[in-house]
């Protein structure tokens, strides 16, 4: 017996989402088990069957130097821009 | 466009109820949990074909499809007696259901080609739902295959399965389950088995208590 | 992470996933608290399937199947997650079996009618709905998870229990009849249902978060939502001392003692229905043998 983990798509464009997970000897049986578990009120549109072990967990995320510059909140351009509108006489304009 | 058959599928809606309500014993002590889940809308989804087929039926005949499911006497049921059998054990429960499947298949790709556009629209939502059926039935059925519980009770079913289709139907039926070259006696429709009767009294003994009432 | 700091972090809304620490006491109460949820589905299946087999409508008949179908879903997904804390699923149906393991009050009574079964798809579920709405902000996050998918699915009993009720309500004397006397034996069992009134900050379950609401605010909702839902069909609730008053709901104190005796295994129909499960167990072991154990 393994677990199977199971993920669905809610309509077409979604995209697929951790559902839940179900308890079956092999692939076929999982996949049956998951259609009526996971869809038998037609809210999936589809589902990914996958053994739990092919599925890995990565969750070692750290930040500790505070990596702004990849990201917006790392830009600060108010001051800036007005120096440069003052400079190019268009602050007036605004 | 001809006429509805109704005695024709008053026997599929027949077959289809008593088979979903032998079904839909298993909602809760099925094998498996997830089993049970995937089981239970394998009955539903025969008590869902029964009530359209009555419903195309009621039409023609001046009822509704709740009289003409519960308020016939057993004796005017048309199922086969394959499926008032009570066998509340797994083994037959699956061999029932492969058996009933396979049959259940070449009889509705006869009914699509119903000259009747509505029969045959039916059929053809039926067979669409029925795809899990058989692949439900078929996956069970191959892991059983050789264990001796599985293997007598597909033994013991199979005149009775047989009884599910007509005559003409029965050949191509027995090469696909793999039992042609075995001639046994077919147990047809036309006579119920002391099993329906006590089936019928229980499915009906809440409707029979307030006669004509709504529920 | 401490005990008390993780204290201090599920209360201030933290949730935890299966891998993280967990302090023992709270991995403890946990497991016996979802176990206890998930056994009581499954329990709960057996009184309302033998009504599938008399539904006396079509529809009736499959929206009472998919509501069955649905609790062994329930089931499903409850001791998937017992399962990842450690707990075999074989292990948590034998110490069910055995009267180790409890289930809730209400599924150890009798169904004696039709009108039982609009009573418990009506209140029975809306008192259970009520205590699961409170598991959505659960601090362990796979239970919150899959207790959102439960009260989706949820929705659609309460209204076919009302449906129920309300066809009864329209029909016959008897019918009528049926639903007051259903009610009658029901409302003890009802009252009893969300436990006794511990205060929330005494109430080792709210206190590490698992669930988000006190017993006593559960039963208030319960009445605030439920009681005008019952007198305006003109039945009547059998308790004479019922009545809100200002914001609260006064009743008679119900049976405490009833309760635990019930829980612990001797209600009613207890040991019927546990040696029911027991039997079917024993007799399709073979097919988790040969075929689901593979």
């Amino acid at each position: 017996m393994a677990i199977y983990e199971v993920f669905r798509q809610e309509k077409k464009g979604a995209a697929f989402a951790h559902a839940g997970s179900v308890e079956a000897p092999c692939a076929e049986f999982a996949e049956a088990f998951a259609h009526e578990q996971y869809g038998r009120r037609h809210e999936s549109v589809a589902l990914w069957v996958v053994p739990r072990d092919a599925v890995h967990e990565v969750s070692a995320f750290y930040d500790e130097l505070g990596k702004t510059y990849h990201r917006v909140d790392g830009y600060s351009l108010k001051e800036k821009l007005r120096v440069a509108r003052e400079r190019a006489g268009t602050a007036e304009d605004r | 466009m001809s006429r509805v058959n109704v005695q024709a599928l008053l026997r599929i809606a027949d077959d289809e109820l008593i088979l979903g309500w032998r079904d839909s014993e298993w909602t809760g002590i099925a094998p498996s949990l997830e089993e049970d889940v995937a089981f239970s809308s394998i009955a539903q989804n025969e008590i869902g074909h029964a009530r359209a087929l009555y419903e195309l039926c009621a039409r023609e005949l001046g009822t509704t499809a709740d009289e003409l499911a519960f308020d016939r006497s057993p004796d005017e049921y048309e199922c086969a007696p394959l499926v008032e059998l009570r066998r509340l054990d797994w083994a037959h429960t699956i061999a029932r259901h492969w058996l009933y499947e396979e049959a259940d298949e070449l009889r509705l790709a006869a009914l699509k080609e119903s000259d009747n556009a509505e029969v045959a629209g039916l059929a053809a939502k039926m067979d669409r739902e029925e795809l899990y059926h058989r692949l439900h039935a078929r996956m069970w059925a191959e892991r059983l295959r050789g264990d001796e519980r599985f293997e007598s009770a597909v033994t013991e079913l199979y005149p009775y399965a047989l009884g599910v289709l007509d005559g003409d139907l029965r050949a191509a039926y027995s090469s696909r389950v793999g039992l042609s070259g075995s001639e046994p006696q077919t147990h047809e429709r036309g006579s119920h088995s002391p099993e329906l009767a006590s089936l019928w009294e229980e499915m009906t003994s809440v409707r029979r208590s307030v006669p004509g009432a709504t529920w | 992470m401490t005990e008390a700091e993780f204290l201090a972090y599920v209360q201030d809304g933290g949730q935890v996933e299966t891998g993280d620490w967990l302090p023992d006491e709270y991995r403890a109460r946990l497991i016996k608290f979802i176990e206890m949820h998930a056994n009581s589905e499954l329990m709960g299946v057996l009184p309302e399937r033998e009504w599938i087999l008399r539904a006396p409508t079509l529809q009736r008949k499959l929206a009472l199947t998919a509501k069955v179908q649905d609790e062994v879903g329930h089931a499903q997904l409850i001791y998937r997650v017992v399962e990842d804390l450690g707990k075999p699923r074989d292990q948590s149906l034998a110490d069910l079996i055995s009267g180790k393991a409890k289930f809730h009050n209400v599924f150890h009574y009798a169904t004696k009618t039709w009108g039982d079964v609009g009573v418990i798809a009506w209140l029975v579920d809306a008192a259970a709905i009520i205590s699961q709405k409170a598991l959505l902000k659960c601090s362990y996050a796979p239970y919150a998870r899959i207790m959102k998918k439960i009260c989706w699915e949820e929705s659609f009993h309460i209204l076919h229990g009302r449906d129920v009720i309300l066809t009864l309500m329209n029909g016959t004397d008897e019918q009528r009849e049926l639903v007051q006397e259903a009610l009658n034996r029901w409302w003890g069992p009802l009252m009893q249902f969300h436990g006794n009134p511990i205060p929330a900050d005494e109430d080792p379950m709210f206190v590490w978060r698992i669930k988000s609401q006190g017993n006593e605010e559960a039963r208030q909702q319960f009445l605030d939502g439920y009681v005008p839902q019952i007198w305006e069909l003109g039945l009547t609730v059998p308790d004479p001392k019922l009545r809100k008053v200002g914001d609260v709901w006064e009743y008679t104190e119900p049976d405490w003692d009833e309760l635990k005796h019930v829980v612990t295994g001797h209600g009613p129909k207890t040991a019927e229905r546990l040696d029911f499960r027991r039997r079917m167990l024993e007799q399709e072991q073979w097919v988790r043998d040969v075929v689901l154990a593979a």
